[in-house]
């Protein structure tokens, strides 16, 4: 590949190892909680407490995943 | 001369609490991926602030910080949570072997490769990016409201200068921790901060201001330890406990 093209596509590589990594459902989780936030804080619903939740389902649920691969 | 100190030491303290943010994140990033594409990410991170700052100036008050905050924050909290995974994976299945010595299995996340670690560069850049804007806009508001620019700017730079200089300090002590427990700790902080800043860069308000962080911190922790004993239990082959 000549340099303009590896170049973005050692980019486009990089921020989807960075922000997918090896579980794709759990920036999914957070890109709909960070939505769903915003929809609820516009209509004056306290929205601080979906993150936190979504993060600690998310990791059970990611970690379930991996040890069952692993087995 | 009592507003000039009134201004210094309330700019020094409010960016203190930024520079805390900071240097967690560098020290954390750079004893887990190793230090040279880490200290090279927050030098960049530093070069575009310094830039920043030259071009705005006093206008630096009006930059968009909530969107800024919105994505570094989402950033951090996916690559965080990769982190915090990881970490209660590997926590479980070895403990805290290594601790205070080598870790016979401790390079995992460690960067091996020729070149740039940009992984490495592009957490520690955005770290000092974002932070240190939230200390130049703090030294900017209070400075041109006070008309105090020259003390508030002294306190903001000396937040900055204290808080490295122990987090330099600390660095040999972080070395001697687990690389897999440092991971998770690591993991653990990138995911609270991320969590935080994304939510408030959404214009909600936490509940106790910057407090939240604490808190997040400590849910975070009970987080981790559960599912450490849960994966424990898993790897035993044993019904965990309802």
């Amino acid at each position: 590949m000549p340099p303009p093209i590896s170049w973005i596509v050692a980019v486009v590589k990089f921020l989807y190892d960075f922000i997918v990594g090896d579980d794709w459902s759990v920036a999914v989780a957070v890109l709909i909680g960070l939505i769903v936030s915003a929809i609820l804080n516009v209509n004056h619903i306290a929205a601080w407490w979906l993150i936190p939740v979504i993060v600690v389902l998310m990791l059970g649920i990611s970690l379930r995943r991996a040890s069952k691969r692993l087995r | 001369m009592t507003g000039l100190w009134a201004v210094l030491i309330t700019t020094f303290l409010a960016s203190a609490v930024e520079a805390i943010e900071m240097v967690t994140i560098v020290v954390g990033v750079g004893a887990t991926r190793g230090w040279r594409s880490t200290i090279i990410g927050a030098a960049s991170g530093f070069g575009v602030l310094a830039l920043v700052v030259a071009v705005l100036g006093a206008a630096l008050s009006v930059v968009p910080i909530g969107p800024l905050r919105l994505v570094i924050g989402f950033l951090l909290l996916v690559f965080g949570l990769q982190w915090f995974r990881k970490g209660i994976m590997r926590v479980a299945a070895r403990g805290l072997a290594g601790i205070g010595g080598a870790d016979p299995h401790g390079d995992a996340e460690q960067w091996k490769g020729p070149g740039m670690d940009w992984t490495a560069w592009f957490l520690a850049f955005k770290g000092v990016v974002l932070e240190g804007l939230e200390v130049a806009i703090i030294v900017v508001s209070f400075g041109a409201g006070a008309n105090q620019l020259g003390g508030a700017v002294v306190g903001g730079v000396g937040a900055i200068i204290v808080v490295g200089g122990i987090g330099l300090a600390l660095h040999q002590t972080v070395r001697r921790i687990p690389r897999s427990l440092l991971q998770l700790v690591v993991g653990i902080l990138l995911t609270t901060f991320g969590t935080f800043w994304a939510i408030e860069g959404l214009g909600v308000q936490w509940p106790g201001s910057d407090a939240a962080i604490l808190g997040l911190l400590v849910l975070y922790v009970g987080t981790a330890l559960f599912y450490i004993s849960l994966e424990r239990n898993r790897a035993l082959g044993l019904r965990p406990a309802a």
